[in-house]
């Protein structure tokens, strides 16, 4: 009896995770189309760049952008990324995503990079952020040269002043 | 020129810093007259949000004459009077569009930091760390204030400084909390704090027609303040069972609306501050929320609890048991002022909404550390101590 029980269950969890990885594949399949139209992963995914794809939504009509004529901080790119863009729905505007064509590194090169803060990733994000506010604002908001007094050299300032060089470039983004 | 700065965790400086000049096109270069002291500064202050560098200039309640205005700006002329949002906000974004203004995408310089804390980054602030953008706070001579034309509101004439100042910060941030916490005629609602951003609170409550105001606090001037300037009702924490005070002045159902205006430094009598006074200097959490737990188990089924004082981080013990049974909605929010400062400076020059008593101690800048100090350890009933910048 309780090899048939076992048995059952383990018919039926593989059951529910065969439903599962397919729901998922199917669920990531039907995102990626909206977000990617017409680059649907083929039998040739093994070329596809493996860089996500950054996206900012900009609070502008869909007409307003042009991909021929992004603003500088994408456009500077050329063809090292690919673009996408997609009106929001509920008039939230248009999505601008953004990624890269040369996967960049991954694994300990990839997490070096992170630390030496030359992820080419955390780059496109700084250059999305930019682009939105070009887009929304006409302007990249400065804050620097920003009047302060003296600044001592504590270990814990270093370290923000260190986290506040790449504020621009990190983030969930 | 000389400004206000924080030096490192409770030490405020006076020095020298460059005047501030303008960097985009929708700048202005504002010559502050009046700049407050604010219990959320107290956090910086205390190194409770660990993003501040020695040498920052602190402040961000303030009003000023207009000194410079940048190429971009179209509604303020050099001479006008305004006062200036304490948040940075483009105007043009989707969270600005629909009056979610301290939610800016685009008023951050450093989104990084807050989208590690909270997965998402919020608008600027002056002078409250680089975690909020880095900007030069309103305790010095001249500030500069970017998207000029979304931030500065020109101050009616009739209405003076030292109302108009807060203007700035405290009246739109109890405007924010009362408003979001959508209170209503005949509503019972309680506020746990009696500093500025309470007693506004409980005035905007007043104004949206509820039925009770309740605030609660232990310091007996800032209750009287209450009870004066502001005409809600008070409870001293030191003296009452709070929650059951609250039952019994609302029908035994509990207020309906329950705004917390306190912050990360909550104070009550008993061993439960003492646990979370341990486990923050322990930084096992960053922030005690002692009047957020009371405002939940005080607020009836189905209520509203608005969380308006200033949290970093994380808290432990949280009561969300308290929270799902009694279907509560929890909000909360900076402020969104933009919305609230043109309306308010109205009611200002109507004499429906005062705020000059809320500057019990007004001094020149250089008296910035004595200032922090008294307001800090709330001596001889300061309830907020303001700068004169221009001598």
């Amino acid at each position: 009896m309780t090899s048939t029980l076992e048995h059952r269950m383990t018919t039926t969890l593989e059951h529910v995770a065969t439903l599962a990885a397919r729901a998922g594949g199917s669920v990531v399949r039907q995102v990626r189309s909206v977000l990617e139209p017409g680059a649907l992963p083929t039998a040739g995914a093994a070329v596809e760049p493996a860089s996500r794809w950054l996206v900012v939504t900009v609070y502008r009509e869909r007409a307003e952008i042009d991909t021929g004529n992004l603003p500088a901080p994408l456009a500077e790119y050329g063809d090292e990324i690919e673009v996408l863009v997609r009106e929001a729905a509920d008039a939230k505007g248009t999505e601008l995503g953004a990624r890269l064509r040369t996967p960049p590194p991954s694994g300990i090169s990839g997490a070096a990079a992170k630390v030496r803060g030359d992820d080419p990733r955390a780059k496109l994000r700084s250059a999305l952020r930019r682009a939105k506010q070009l887009l929304e604002v006409g302007e990249v908001l400065k804050v620097d040269p920003v009047p302060h007094g003296k600044r001592s050299a504590t270990p814990g300032g270093l370290v923000l002043e260190a986290v506040t060089r790449r504020a621009d470039r990190e983030g969930v983004l | 020129m000389k400004a206000a700065t924080w030096r490192g965790i409770n030490e405020i400086g006076v020095e020298d810093v460059p005047e501030p000049t303008i960097l985009n096109s929708h700048d202005l270069i504002l010559e502050v007259n009046l700049s407050a002291t604010c219990g959320s500064d107290l956090h910086l202050l205390g190194g409770y949000i660990p993003a501040m560098r020695s040498g920052d200039v602190l402040g961000h309640e303030f009003m000023g004459t207009v000194a410079e205005v940048g190429s971009g700006v179209t509604r303020h002329q050099v001479g006008d009077r305004v006062v200036v949002c304490s948040f940075i906000s483009c105007g043009q974004c989707w969270y600005c569009d629909n009056q979610l203004w301290s939610l800016c995408d685009n008023g951050n310089p450093n989104p990084g930091i807050t989208e590690a804390l909270w997965g998402q980054s919020i608008g600027g602030c002056y002078g409250y760390s680089h975690a909020l953008g880095g900007f030069a706070g309103s305790h010095a001579p001249y500030i500069r204030v970017p998207y000029a034309d979304r931030g500065a509101f020109p101050i009616p004439d009739g209405v003076p400084d030292e109302r108009a100042l807060f203007a700035s910060d405290a009246a739109p941030t109890g405007w924010t909390g009362a408003h979001q916490a959508e209170v209503k005629p005949g509503d019972v609602v309680a506020v746990w704090g009696a500093g500025g951003v309470g007693q506004m609170a409980a005035r905007a409550s007043m104004h949206m027609g509820a039925e009770r105001v309740i605030v609660i606090d232990r310091f007996d001037n800032r209750l009287e303040q209450v009870r004066t300037h502001i005409g809600a009702e008070t409870l001293d924490y030191e003296e009452v069972n709070v929650v059951a005070e609250l039952r019994e002045r609302s029908g035994g159902r509990g207020p309906d609306v329950c705004i917390e205006a306190v912050g990360m430094e909550a104070h009550s009598p008993g061993p439960q501050y003492i646990y979370d006074q341990v486990k923050q200097q322990m930084r096992l959490q960053t922030d005690r929320p002692t009047a957020v737990r009371e405002a939940i188990y005080a607020c009836r089924k189905g209520g509203t609890v608005f969380t308006l004082g200033v949290f970093a981080g994380l808290v432990d013990k949280f009561p969300l048991g308290a929270v799902m049974n009694k279907a509560l909605t929890l909000r909360g929010a900076q402020q969104h002022g933009h919305r609230y400062i043109p309306e308010i400076l109205d009611l200002m020059s109507r004499d429906e909404v005062r705020t000059e008593h809320l500057a019990t101690h007004v001094m020149p800048l250089d008296q910035a550390p004595k200032g922090y100090e008294m307001f800090k350890n709330k001596e001889d009933g300061c309830v907020r101590a303001v700068f004169t910048t221009q001598n």
